[in-house]
């Protein structure tokens, strides 16, 4: 039971890294991402690759996951952040598939099998492969990105990104380099992602394409909706929610889904804005026509 | 040197020439208003002078810097601000948020520095927040910081616009109608805010229907009709033009048909 409550923990705070992450690009930056799972894929895998094939050591394979991540997201967003809405959320969505078959199909990423038997973590001769362990090393690095995020957020950088958010004309108008502004976050977000795929790989030990398809994108976008847009301490709340509430509907087996589908669809209807949004922006980038 | 020198500036879209060939010039200190019956080019005017649509001809200088290019925050940066005719506040901001964020530009603390907790981080922001709440009491809004920029009453949010403008501390101020919306009374309040803005040194270039407004403050007035200046010149002029009062009200003869 322990064990399990342990597991929890530990997928939660990988959650909340990655829902932290896309709510920066969503909820922060006002731009649409339907390809998140795709930028914490190739932290997996990139960390794994690292670890397995060069040898390298964890903290290695970790940064090298974030700068590859990162520079998939800048590469991603370079061209495409002067799309709107729909079209970003249709060039975000490519992406992640294209990223899911190209993991499905290279042969350094075992195609379908994936890659197993992925080493845990030793710092100073101790293996973090216990749980206990783990959790403390996936708590910092929650906590890191927390007080970058919050840091972030509550700088005037964020200012100028909610600015984004409301009016981008406005904003660039104003003063604010837009562009450098939505490229900036969207790297960064890649690279929180990277940092959630690499910490993702070394605990389960296995990966393969299936974990980071649009079903994850899916649902780590959930996770921001449901914590609410533009908030950082909302996406925690929203990640350990969706980590935990799935589980406590398992007791209704096949109805599993549907349990959590019904809950999702409820709090659209009496919180659309999310448990901790603020008020009115969350959904914009789907309800709002221009 | 003029502050801001528009040179040939030709606007279409497809086949309407909506500034066709409009050449003019905003002098340092003073007040241009830019008048002209509805559709007439102004706000695309504007809007070409500031960046957010590229000219199909002509040039834009700023103290005889060439703007023609330059996307709207460049242009900012080198001093040029402006409100919109429709509002368009931050509406998930507060009052002195908004004004923070307009005063983007102005901040001196360092791209990776400002995610530091370090003292001099927190004095830029104590001193950016010092700076809004002036801005703040010079448009009277002082003491509605904390509200949500979307609460404000109308002519509230039209001040707040302005207030955010001042933010990025311009040397020229465009205003696309600030009047427009507004009672006699806050008409007059604006009148006497715009006037106390030139007596700090900004240049003010409005384009408003408010012929109390322009006639009362304006040193000069540029007359826009399809496109094309029909009259420049200061107020008495522009009042008693024949060509103005045509274009307002339309050529004795139409009338009778």
């Amino acid at each position: 039971m322990t064990a399990y409550i342990l597991h929890l923990a530990i997928m939660a705070g990988i959650y909340i890294i990655l829902t932290i992450s896309l709510n920066l690009i969503i909820g922060y930056a006002g731009q649409v991402s339907l390809g998140h799972a795709a930028f914490y894929g190739i932290g997996a895998y990139v960390s794994t690759l690292a670890a397995l094939n060069w040898g390298l050591p964890f903290p290695v394979a970790l940064v090298l996951a974030i700068l590859l991540a990162g520079a998939c997201g800048l590469a991603l967003g370079l061209p495409t952040l002067r799309l709107k809405e729909d079209y970003l959320a249709i060039v975000t969505l490519g992406f992640g598939v294209i990223v899911d078959l190209i993991l499905l199909n290279l042969d350094i990423t075992g195609g379908p099998d994936g890659i197993g038997g992925i080493p845990a973590p030793v710092f100073f001769g101790v293996s973090f492969r216990a749980k206990p362990l783990y959790l403390i090393l996936v708590g910092l690095m929650v906590l890191f990105t927390l007080v970058l995020t919050l840091r972030l957020v509550h700088s005037y950088h964020g200012r100028a990104l909610r600015a984004i958010r409301d009016h981008e004309v406005t904003a660039q108008v104003m003063g604010v380099n837009t562009p450098a502004y939505k490229i900036a976050v969207f790297t960064l977000a890649a690279g929180l992602a990277g940092l959630a795929g690499s910490l993702y790989a070394h605990y389960i030990s296995f990966i393969n394409p299936e974990t980071f398809g649009l079903h994850t994108s899916i649902l780590v976008l959930s996770m921001v909706i449901l914590g609410g847009m533009g908030s950082i301490v909302g996406s925690l709340l929203g990640a350990v929610t969706l980590t935990v509430v799935p589980e406590l509907f398992r007791r209704f087996h096949d109805y599993q889904d549907l349990a959590y589908g019904a809950l999702l669809v409820a709090l659209l209807i009496w919180r659309p804005q999310g448990l901790l949004g603020g008020g009115k922006m969350s959904l914009k980038f789907i309800t709002r026509r221009e | 040197m003029s502050l801001l020198t528009v040179d040939s500036l030709c606007k279409y879209f497809g086949g309407v020439k909506a500034v066709d060939g409009v050449s003019f010039e905003v002098e340092k200190g003073e007040i241009l208003a830019l008048i002209g019956p509805n559709g007439a080019g102004k706000t695309t005017c504007f809007n070409v002078v500031n960046g957010l649509l590229p000219p199909s001809a002509g040039r834009v200088f700023l103290e005889g810097e060439d703007l023609t290019t330059l996307p709207p925050y460049r242009r900012a940066r080198l001093g040029l601000a402006r409100t919109f005719q429709n509002i368009q506040l931050f509406g998930g901001m507060s009052v002195m948020e908004n004004v923070l964020a307009g005063g983007h530009l102005r901040r001196r603390t360092g791209t990776l520095a400002a995610l530091l907790p370090l003292p001099g981080v927190r004095q830029a922001e104590a001193r950016a927040r010092e700076q809004a709440q002036e801005w703040l009491n010079l448009v009277g809004l002082a003491d509605k910081a904390d509200w949500p920029a979307d609460a404000l009453a109308y002519g509230e949010q039209r001040r707040l616009e302005i207030a955010r403008a001042l933010a990025q501390q311009p040397k020229l101020l465009l205003l696309d109608e600030p009047a427009a919306g507004l009672n006699p009374r806050e008409t007059e309040d604006l009148m006497a805010l715009l006037a106390s803005l030139r007596d700090l040194g900004i240049t003010l270039f409005i384009i408003e229907h408010d012929m109390n407004l322009v006639m009362g403050l304006s040193d000069r007035i540029v007359v826009l009709d399809q496109g094309r200046i029909i009259a420049a010149g200061v107020p008495k002029e522009i009042r008693n033009n024949p060509r103005v009062i045509e274009a307002y009200l339309g050529r004795e003869e139409e009338e009778e048909t």
